[in-house]
């Protein structure tokens, strides 16, 4: 009997599917997968070491680089974070436009994902109509924070400035064009037999295992629990706004898929909702010691100008302590983990990273898959190397 | 559905001497733990039906260089059914190792992992316990505080070697 | 003794037709790129010259000027040969087609087709499958594993639905009685073959589809898979070679559609040959239309819909225009 040995092929660093410097070595018996090693820490940058280094208002710039296609979720997890140790109280007007550039960024992070899932997959129309409407939102932000991947617009104790004159109209013609939008690609994709067949029944993900397994996220709702982090423990005021949670059966791909789309609709409402219920005030909370007076005073008043020096050379102290605060990110609960030792820098920032956790799920996912399923499950997880590897 | 019992009575119940500390910050609770029983304090944790953390939202490790215990254990726990989340601690001091978890909630795995990279806590029968988001080659813990921030060969220069060389 | 006429006339034709064919492979490259574009709310190429006219000529000079490399561990033979045998077997493929009624011309009458063999069809799957030597040899011949396994699961798929592809096109055959393509136009004259065999139509452009491996069939040569195509190797003009092999064999496609069900060069006022062209045009169109919707079908779905389900609809399709021709 001549003896077979599984051949080892590696999906390298560089591969137009793997969304980023992922490296997955499988271990391969013809076509069907034996057993499949992500390899991580290509885009490793020491973050929660530089933080020790950082005052609070600097660190907040390292979040951006977190999971770069949504810079402003990352910035809202951490300013919650330290405005919980500070104990802080936001204004309304910060808290519903804080929820309001969440949820557009939560738009352009899932369009991102559909875009590239679907070109992994093979449909290449998709893709460039999604990033059409991506196009629109980042226009938005890019109007507002000043950039389309590095917002930093969220600060510990609101805004860094108030929304432009021209923000309401576009947003206004983006939410109402978005829902028209999310039917052509479900024209394309739900019901279309190719997208079916190499979507269910593929990759399947139990309730138990997920939860296991520490998955959070679509994924973890694709598999049938219900744990979203704005409805479980909700923050700046998303107990406002009416919203659902779409939920999966299976666990397979398609079903990951049509949570993701369904809740982009979801997000859509949300932010229709802030559009209305706007309410007029300050965009920054009145704590003279950690929130920077605003600009117009700093140019006129020299006790605001001290002010404002004091607060971005040398920071704000905060409480000692340790506080954990949590966002629903796109890909999963993001959190933050901060230990303060009363200086003005964190005496340790932990960051709880969705993809790294889902991640973790690949090598059980992936036993018995076809390569060609491999590329469309790690699709499916939605993964960022930025976050994984910090 | 919240929870019947308070779970920090039901672990000072169970476990007694075991649980060190009990502090409450912000309206979170941490309870301390001594590191010899961590495995049956998330076992009873886990499993037992007041409560079920069947979630691990999240591992990691603290370096309070300068106390006698030197390291700390942070674990995140969520129930699923009841909506709770408590934070387990443990201490530990340097060199010293801990039992793992990942057994009881395979979350653990990458998370234990990482822990041991970053910051060099060895977890007992882990099942592939090495380094994951830095290079296999790599010398040092970099989270410990001692670990100076630009690295050790900062003023190194990056040296060269070209194929011809190597080849000989 | 006609002989001296005879290759003249053909050699003519020989020139014309190949050098009006490898303007319409060019441009087809131009056209799939440019309607990709539009349909995916883009410009497609509009920088070189207007409307991008000259894209495939500068394409056609950008291969030509890169580096050509033979990897070492290659088989320097076969590597150089496998890409010409694709072409040639792609190109010689036009040689049966008629493009158009007889001329009268210097007082002969020449029939607008290079050769009019009585076995054209079969002539055309022979050299279909000649084709696919090529892709096996290049594939095998760059030492490669991932490009065996490539060229492998091409000719695998080439194979099966090649034979789908031939069944189709014999419930045309039943009803002109004929294997030469002449006669197959000829018998169209009153209606067209697609209205007596519609369901074989929509399978021969299936079958056609995977047999010059476009999507939803175009995991072979997919970029975003693991194991590339049978061309990963391959550098400069021999993968230009491939590639205007593929585009030729995709026009040689929608030619015999056009030859079998759309009645050829047939249609009224406006001379044959623009007929024909018009007529492959939109074949060619629905081809790039379809690459532009559709997602990629698995390899195992591809070989289970070739064996399971495509062939023995075409054998149906047979035995139901032969029962209802024997009846008549």
């Amino acid at each position: 009997m001549a003896e077979t040995l599984n051949m080892t092929v590696n999906m390298g660093p560089q591969h137009p599917a793997t969304h980023g410097v992922l490296r997955v070595l499988l271990e391969l018996d013809g076509e069907i997968i034996v057993k499949a090693t992500p390899c991580i820490g290509y885009l490793h940058r020491g973050v929660e070491k530089l933080a020790e280094t950082m005052t609070y208002n600097q660190a907040l710039t390292l979040t951006d680089r977190l999971d770069y296609t949504n810079g402003l979720s990352n910035n809202l997890s951490y300013c919650l974070a330290v405005e919980k140790l500070l104990d802080l109280k936001i204004p309304k007007r910060a808290q519903y436009l804080r929820v309001m550039l969440a949820e557009l960024q939560r738009i352009s992070a899932h369009l991102l994902w559909l875009a590239t899932h679907a070109l992994d997959i093979g449909a290449m129309t998709v893709f460039f109509y999604a990033f059409r409407e991506r196009e629109t939102i980042l226009g938005i932000l890019e109007q507002t924070t000043g950039a389309r991947l590095t917002p930093s617009f969220i600060r510990v104790g609101g805004l860094a400035a108030d929304i432009p004159d021209t923000f309401t109209a576009s947003v206004k013609t983006f939410v109402d064009d978005f829902p028209a939008r999310v039917d052509e690609y479900e024209t394309l994709l739900t019901d279309n037999i190719i997208w079916k067949k190499r979507t269910q029944n593929i990759a399947l993900l139990s309730r138990e295992d997920a939860l296991n397994y520490g998955i959070t996220g679509p994924v973890l709702r694709a598999s049938g629990v219900k744990y979203d982090v704005r409805k479980a423990y909700p923050y700046s005021s998303y107990d406002d706004f009416e919203f659902e949670i779409p939920l999966g059966r299976n666990g397979d791909i398609y079903d990951r898929y049509v949570v993701r789309l369904k809740e982009m609709r979801q997000s859509n409402r949300i932010v229709k909702q802030t559009l209305e219920k706007l309410p007029e005030g300050p965009v920054r909370a009145h704590a003279l010691t950690v929130v920077s007076p605003d600009k117009a005073d700093v140019q006129k008043d020299i006790a605001a100008l001290i002010r404002h020096f004091k607060i971005m050379a040398e920071g704000f102290k905060t409480p000692c302590g340790e506080v954990y605060s949590s966002v629903e990110a796109p890909k999963g609960e993001l959190g933050f983990y901060i230990v303060s030792d009363g200086t003005n820098k964190p005496f340790r920032m932990r960051i709880r990273p969705p993809s790294f956790i889902n991640l973790g799920i690949l090598p059980k996912m992936a036993e018995g898959l076809m390569i060609a399923d491999v590329v469309a499950a790690i699709g499916s997880l939605d993964i960022v190397l930025g976050e994984i590897d910090r | 559905m919240s929870m019947v019992r308070n779970p920090v009575e039901a672990l000072q119940e169970s476990f007694g001497d075991a649980i060190r500390k009990v502090e409450e910050f912000r309206g979170e609770i941490s309870v301390t733990v001594d590191k010899s029983k961590i495995r049956e304090v998330m076992f009873f944790l886990r499993d037992n039906g007041n409560f079920l953390y069947d979630m691990l939202i999240d591992l990691c490790g603290v370096d309070y260089c300068g106390d006698a215990q030197r390291f700390e254990i942070v674990y995140l726990l969520r129930s699923s059914r009841f909506g709770n989340r408590i934070t387990i601690k443990a201490r530990l001091q340097e060199n010293e190792d801990v039992d793992t978890v990942m057994d009881i909630w395979m979350a653990a795995d990458w998370l234990e992992r990482e822990v041991y990279d970053v910051l060099g806590i060895k977890f007992n029968n882990h099942s592939d316990l090495r380094r994951i988001l830095l290079p296999d080659e790599f010398v040092g813990h970099p989270l410990r505080k001692d670990f100076p921030v630009q690295g050790y060969d900062f003023e190194k220069p990056f040296s060269v070697q070209l194929e011809e060389e190597s080849n000989g | 003794m006609e002989t001296v006429p005879f290759i003249l006339e053909s050699l003519i034709k020989v020139v014309v037709v190949f050098s009006v064919v490898m303007l319409i492979v060019a441009y087809i490259t131009l056209l799939e790129r440019k309607f990709l574009g539009f349909i995916q709310v883009r410009l497609g190429p509009n920088r070189v010259g207007p409307c991008g006219i000259w894209q495939p000529l500068a394409d056609g000079i950008k291969s030509f000027f890169k580096e050509d490399i033979i990897p070492l561990q290659a088989d320097k033979p076969l590597f150089v040969m496998a890409p010409m045998i694709c072409f040639f077997a792609a190109l010689s493929m036009f040689a049966v087609i008629p493009f158009g009624d007889s001329v009268y011309l210097f007082g002969r009458k020449i029939k607008l087709v290079i050769a009019d063999v009585d076995i054209g069809l079969l002539y055309i799957f022979a050299l279909g499958t000649l084709g696919e030597y090529g892709v096996v040899l290049g594939g095998w011949s760059s030492g490669n594993k991932y490009g065996v396994l490539g060229a492998l699961r091409t000719a695998a798929q080439m194979i099966s639905y090649e034979a789908a592809l031939g069944l189709t096109l014999i419930g045309t055959v039943i009803l002109a009685g004929s294997l030469r393509l002449t006669d197959i136009v000829e018998a169209q004259r009153g209606v067209w073959f697609i209205v007596y065999q519609p369901f074989a139509f929509i399978l021969y452009i299936v079958a056609g589809l995977a047999e010059v491996n476009r999507t939803p069939f175009d995991m072979p040569e997919s970029e975003s898979e693991l194991a590339c195509g049978y061309n990963i190797e391959y550098s400069s003009m021999k993968f230009a070679l491939f590639f205007m092999a593929e585009y030729a064999h995709i026009v040689v496609v929608a030619a015999v559609a056009t030859t079998l069900f759309l009645g050829g060069w047939l249609g009224p006022f406006l001379p044959g040959p623009v007929w024909f062209l018009i007529k492959v045009f939109f074949v060619v169109f629905f081809f790039i239309w379809e690459r532009a919707t559709f997602p990629r079908l698995r390899y195992d779905h591809v070989m289970q819909f070739g064996w399971k389900v495509l062939f023995p609809l075409a054998l149906l399709n047979v035995v139901v225009t032969a029962c209802i021709v024997a009846l008549k």
